[in-house]
This record gives structure tokens, C-alpha cells and sequence, in this order.
């Protein structure tokens, strides 16, 4: 599967938030996204799964070349999106193992993947959930629970990586999955994403910190994002110097360029 | 998110049987020779005509409510009293009428008594058509029978309980109920019998302008247990049908009972219940009652806590869709020290609908440490339907305890964004969150019920989406 990001231009309520973003992704690859606050990440993961406050005013979304602008969340979710939340709302009475359970065979149904398991009984799916449970370190009465509800900040996180085990998509999306958390659950949260990591399966991994980063068995991008767009790719070794330096010394960078960018289209007018 | 000018899926329970073989239909509108003339086909004692003729009396004199629903286009002269659809009363299904059965069977009820259920009652317009217990509790002396062969069978018993929780001067709509009423079911749990399995009653109008006014009335003995399911559907008419029952309970001494209702009806049903358990020393009233059907339904399932230690659980559930206004809730009356209940009322509007929650907290002078919550929460599904709170609350103890919790809640974007982001279409992004919503009703139904009313919950939210 190919992702391709052109000269996106995004804003909510016609307030412009990402201005002219390119990005390139494929399976087998994972991408981190840095950049300080505001710099148009989040927005940049809920433009994906077509969050409807958020309108693209110009450029396109394509995946394996074909626009995805036109379809809903649930659809673009059916391709194989997925995003894991920085901030998952709680969803009352909702059984969180029936709710993924149902999605995962939704899933099955719309990949056409004959490689994915069948799951014919609700215990056959609580067997296949308990061992990825074990993976992100939680323990197996999470089943029992409602989504999300009475969820603490460390679960809410942990969580939303088990979605993406269980679920498996195509190409995940993950907005601040380390925000918050401590060294143990970095880690946890990091071991799920090595799991999920292989050659049929992208990941794109939104962070301010190398530190989740660090326990990533690959990593082939770090992009770094700045008012709302790409301003810098590279390898891990990006991550390392922003880890070092801060984002002030690009910020600034950016902006230099953005000015001579202006005086030079300025200038052949 | 706008709605659709959606009526809500209803075609499961909308078919109709022709009237033509009914052995009696009642005259339509409602008269004392109407009356006489129920009572004389009914072979009734003389106390019982008195009775039904003196409640008429009130029913005349009382004025209509004037809160609530919009009751003002009842037609009260434009609608059947009384209709016997057979002279039969089958304690095997094969005695039943074929169509009658097969309505029957339509609705799952045979398939029902067969997997999970201790007794059935089957109810159709004014008559019961087929009753069956258990024969092993049977034999445990538990009566399970529709009210008229009570009166006729168990008459002693019965005049010592009846009309005792509900009087006939309790409200119009009892008053009527107590001048015509016809079937219903007829409970008696010996002292200490536990009854492990539910009786379930099931409730059928098919003649257009039908009334039906079915009586029930269930005596647990102390330290007896039961739980008593009732069902209701109608087919689907232009004119309206009214259904005006009396629910009668009794829970003696360390007596459980509980009362799980789920109300479906066709929405040109008016709905108009009266439901009250006086709860005795160390006993448990459970009230389960949920309202999806209905054009107009008031009805507050009440507990009279009469004996220490007395407990009420009251669950009250309702949806109001187009053109429907679900008017429910619960009271608790704690007429003794050291009661406790419980109230939780959950609503959800759409499409233009309308639900209020009335519920009344009553603590009388000598009830002294009490214990109560009532928590009501309210969903709004679009911007176009309504909700409104009317909480009662009378304390005249000191030490009770009361906690009263209410919420408004409208369905987020977030929220449906979320469930979407997983593949769930927007339409199974709301059924959903309803569910859930919904889900401290659902939990408390045997698992066949449960299944069968999340069913209900995602039918009604079809066409939600704009």
C-alpha cells in the first residue's frame, strides 16, 4: 500500500492549519512525524481518517493512487486506515472486546485478505485478544470493559495500540501513543508497534520525542513538521539532533526559507 | 447530523387477523349495559359487577389529566371495550385457534416457552388464549393463570388482594381499567417457593380501535421469588387503540418480585398504565420497564415501601421516536424506616420525539433513615427532539439519605468519529452509542430478551442518519 500526501492544504472553521504538505509512505515502512505543538500534526492524522470539522481546501490524499477525499471515515477505515488516539472519548455501555470484535470482522470482510484468521466464536476472538493483550502489557479483565470508560491515561494509551493488533490494518496512523506515559509503558507501548511493524503494514508514528522512537525496531523517516508542513525529512539521527537542539533552530530555518521562497515568487512575477 | 422523515421499522409486528371470527365483539364506545354485558359473558359474582359498575361511575366523574401527554384526541366512544376472539382457552398450543397461534408463533412466543420460560400467558384483545405453568410448580402450589379464571377459581384469594394496591378511585385510567377490565395474568407464589425461571405474559391488540384493559395481579407469599415478564405489540392502524392496565403486586415478608416490561406497541397505541407493588417487611421490588412502542405512554411504575427494610429498584427506560412521547419514570414511596430504592431513569429522543421523566421521592413522617438515589439520564439524538425532567422529591425525615442525579446528553462527533475510524458505518456509530447508553437496561433481561431488545434499539435507529 502507497500514501501520498500532495501539497495538502487543511483548516478547520476557514482557519488554515496545515498549508501545503507532501509526504510519501509505503508498507514496510515507518515514519515518525515531530514537530512542536501546533504545528498541524494531529490535524494532520484526524485529515487522514477524514474527521468531518476538518476540510482539505486544497491538494489530495491518495492511497495505491486513488483519492481518498471523497470517502468517509468508515470507508477509508475499510481500506485499511487506522488511527490510534491521542486523547480516545469514552464510549458508555459499549462492550470494548464486542466492539472490536465486530470491527475486526468488518475488517475482514472489506480486506478480502485470505491470510487474516476467521474468528467463528466469541471465544475463539477472547483467546486471539488475550495474546495481544499480553503484548501491550495489560491484563485480561480489560475485556469485560467498556470502551474506553473509566480508562486511565497509561490504559487509554495501551489500548488504542491493542486496537491496532487486533485489528490490523494496512497503514496506522498513531497520534502521541507515548504523551504522558512512563518508561515502562513507552516501552509497552513501542514492544506493540514492533509487533505490528512487517513488510505488508506502514506505520506513522506522531511523537515530539525520540525517546519511543529509540525502542523502534526500524524507523526509515523522521519528517519534522513546522506551521503546517513538512519542513525537514531524514533518518533517525533527525530525531536525535531535534532531541538535542529543540525545534527552535528549525522553526527558524523554515521560516527563512518560506520568506525566500516568497521574495523569489515575488521576484519572477 | 439531520434526520430522516423516518417512521420506525415496525413491520415484524404489523399483521393483522381478520375479526370476523371473534365469538364477541362489544358495541363500540362504553355504557353501563356494555358492562353488564361483559360481566354476564364472563359469569361473574355479583361483588365483582358492583364493583366494575360503581369504578365506571368514578371513571365518569373524574376529569382528564391535565399534565402529561396530549391525551385530547382519545376517542373514548369510538373504541371496543371488549372482544372475545374464541370460546377456547388452550393449556397446549394445539388447542389454540390456528391463527390465533399463528400470531403466536410469529412473535416467537411457543420457541420462547420451549428454551427459557417457567409459564406463559398469552393474551389476545380482551381474552387470554392459552396459559401454561411448569408442572413441578404447579404442584408447588403456584397459581399462574389469567385474572378471570382466578376470580372464578381462586376467588378468595383473589377478593382478599385485589384492587387493594390500586384502587379504582386512584386515576381515570384506573377507574376504567377497574369497569372493564379482561385477562391479564394472575400470579400466587406460595410462602418460600422460588420460582427459577420467568413467567412471561404476552400481550396481542389486533382489531383496530381496540381497547384493551387486562388486570394483573401477582401475590408473593413471604420469602417467595419470581420474576414476571410481560411483552406487548399491535398492528399498525390510522386511528388510534388504547391499552389501560392495572399491575398489581404484593411482596410479603422477604418477598422478591421482580417486573420486567418491555412495551412495544404499534404508535397509534395510547398507553396508559397503572403499576404499583407494596413491598412488606425485608422484601425486593424490582420494576424493568422499557417503552419503545407507543404514540403516548404515561405510566410510573411505583413501590409503596410499607416494611422495614424494604428495598425498590426501579429501572425505567424509554424511546420516544416521531411522534411519540414516552411520559415515565418511577415513584418511591417509603412509607416505613430503614426502605431503601433505587431509581434510574434513561431516555433517548430522535426524529422529534418526546420523553419526560416524572418520578416521585416520597418519605413519609416515622420513615426514619432512609436510603435513596435517583439518577435520570436523558440522550438526544438530534436537535429536533425533546426532553424534560419532572423529579417530586417529599422528605419529612430528617436522616434520609437522598441522592438525585440528572444529565442531558447529546450524541458527540467525537464520538461517532471514534466508532467510525474502526469501519462502523455512521448509522452503526449511533445504534451503538444508543446501545450503550441503554446497556444498565439491557444487562438486567434474561440474554434471549436482551438480544431481542438491542434488535428493537437498532431498528429504531435506522434512517437516523441525514
Amino acid at each position: 500500500m502507497r500514501l501520498e500526501i500532495v501539497d495538502l492544504h487543511v483548516s478547520i472553521d476557514s482557519r488554515e492549519i496545515i498549508k501545503g504538505l507532501n509526504l510519501t509512505a509505503e508498507s514496510g515502512e515507518v515514519h515518525a512525524i515531530m514537530g512542536p505543538n501546533g504545528s498541524g500534526k494531529s490535524t494532520l492524522a484526524y485529515t487522514l481518517l477524514g474527521h468531518p470539522r476538518y476540510t482539505v481546501s486544497r491538494g489530495d490524499i491518495r492511497l495505491d493512487g486513488e483519492s481518498i477525499l471523497g470517502l468517509s471515515t468508515d470507508e477509508r477505515a475499510r481500506k485499511g486506515l487506522f488511527l490510534g488516539f491521542q486523547y480516545p472519548v469514552e464510549i458508555s455501555g459499549v462492550s470494548f472486546s464486542n466492539f472490536l470484535r465486530n470491527a475486526y470482522n468488518i475488517m475482514n470482510k472489506s480486506y478480502q485478505d485470505k491470510s487474516r484468521e476467521v474468528f467463528l466464536t466469541v471465544r475463539e476472538f477472547h483467546e486471539y485478544m488475550k495474546r495481544q493483550i499480553d503484548v501491550v502489557g495489560l491484563d485480561g479483565s480489560f475485556l469485560a470493559r467498556y470502551l474506553n470508560e473509566g480508562f486511565s491515561g497509561g490504559e487509554k494509551k495501551r489500548s488504542e495500540v491493542l486496537q491496532m493488533l487486533v485489528l490490523k490494518p494496512r497503514f496506522a496512523v498513531l497520534d502521541e501513543p507515548d504523551s504522558g506515559l512512563d518508561i515502562d509503558a513507552v516501552k509497552a507501548v513501542a514492544n506493540a508497534i514492533n509487533n505490528f511493524i512487517g513488510k505488508d503494514t506502514a506505520v506513522m508514528v506522531i511523537t515530539h520525542y525520540a525517546r519511543i522512537l529509540r525502542y523502534l525496531n526500524r524507523l526509515d523517516y523522521v519528517h519534522v513538521m513546522a506551521n503546517g508542513r513538512v519542513v525537514r525529512s531524514g533518518g533517525k539521527e533527525l530525531a536525535e539532533m531535534l532531541e538535542e537542539k529543540g525545534y527552535g533552530w528549525i522553526e527558524k530555518e523554515a521560516r527563512e526559507e518560506e520568506e525566500e521562497e516568497e521574495a523569489k515568487s515575488v521576484g519572477s512575477n | 447530523m439531520a434526520s430522516q422523515d423516518v417512521i420506525r421499522d415496525y413491520s415484524k409486528y404489523d399483521f393483522k387477523d381478520p375479526v370476523d371470527m371473534y365469538v364477541y365483539i362489544s358495541r363500540k364506545g362504553l355504557s353501563r349495559e356494555t358492562i353488564e354485558e361483559i360481566s354476564r359473558i364472563k359469569n361473574e359474582p355479583e361483588w365483582m359487577l358492583k364493583f366494575r359498575l360503581n369504578a365506571y361511575e368514578m371513571f365518569l366523574k373524574m376529569p382528564m389529566p391535565k399534565w402529561g401527554g396530549d391525551l385530547s384526541r382519545i376517542d373514548f366512544d369510538n373504541i371496543y371495550y371488549y372482544a372475545k376472539p374464541t370460546d377456547k382457552k388452550g393449556r397446549s398450543w394445539d388447542d389454540v385457534p390456528e391463527n390465533i397461534r399463528r400470531t403466536f408463533e410469529r412473535l416467537g412466543i411457543p420457541e420462547a416457552e420451549r428454551k427459557f420460560l417457567a409459564g406463559v400467558g398469552a393474551q389476545y384483545e380482551s381474552e387470554t388464549v392459552y396459559h401454561k405453568l411448569r408442572e413441578d410448580l404447579e404442584k408447588k402450589g403456584v397459581i399462574f393463570c389469567d385474572t378471570d379464571t382466578a376470580l372464578r377459581e381462586h376467588e378468595d384469594i383473589f377478593r382478599r388482594h385485589f384492587a387493594k394496591v390500586v384502587p379504582p378511585n386512584d386515576n381515570k385510567f384506573a377507574a376504567l381499567n377497574s369497569a372493564v377490565w379482561s385477562g391479564g395474568s394472575f400470579v400466587y407464589i406460595p410462602e418460600g417457593v422460588e420460582v427459577d425461571m420467568p413467567l412471561n405474559a404476552y400481550f396481542r391488540i389486533n382489531a383496530q380501535n381496540m381497547g384493551q384493559f387486562e388486570r394483573t395481579l401477582i401475590i408473593a407469599e413471604p420469602y417467595s421469588k419470581v420474576h414476571y415478564i410481560e411483552g406487548c405489540t399491535a398492528p399498525i392502524y390510522s386511528t388510534e387503540s388504547l391499552h389501560c392496565a392495572v399491575v398489581e403486586v404484593i411482596a410479603k415478608k422477604g418477598a422478591t418480585v421482580r417486573y420486567t416490561t418491555l412495551q412495544n406497541w404499534s404508535n397509534d397505541v395510547y398507553n396508559l398504565v397503572t403499576k404499583r407493588a407494596h413491598a412488606y417487611e425485608d422484601a425486593v421490588v424490582e420494576w424493568v420497564d422499557a417503552n419503545i412502542g407507543s404514540k403516548v405512554t404515561m405510566k410510573y411504575p411505583s413501590v409503596y415501601l410499607l416494611g422495614r427494610n424494604a428495598r425498590a429498584d426501579l429501572l425505567s427506560v424509554a424511546f420516544a421516536g416521531k411522534g411519540q412521547h414516552q411520559d415515565t419514570g418511577a415513584k418511591a414511596v417509603h412509607l416505613a424506616p430503614n426502605t431503601t430504592s433505587k431509581i434510574i431513569s434513561k431516555s433517548v429522543s430522535k426524529d422529534g420525539g418526546r420523553t419526560s421523566y416524572r418520578g416521585l421521592l416520597h418519605v413519609a413522617k416515622g420513615a426514619t433513615n432512609v436510603k435513596s438515589t435517583v439518577r435520570c439520564d436523558a440522550l438526544l439524538v438530534d436537535e429536533i427532539s425533546r426532553t424534560d425532567t419532572y423529579p417530586y422529591i417529599e422528605v419529612n425525615e430528617d436522616d434520609a439519605t437522598i441522592t438525585h442525579e440528572a444529565s442531558v446528553g447529546k450524541i458527540g462527533e467525537d464520538q461517532i468519529f471514534y466508532i467510525m475510524s474502526r469501519g462502523y458505518t455512521e448509522q452503526e456509530a449511533l445504534s451503538l452509542i444508543v446501545s450503550g447508553f441503554l446497556e444498565v437496561f439491557t444487562k438486567e433481561l434474561p440474554m434471549e430478551y436482551a438480544v431481542e431488545f438491542n434488535r428493537l434499539i437498532k431498528m429504531e435507529m435506522e434512517g437516523a442518519v441525514g
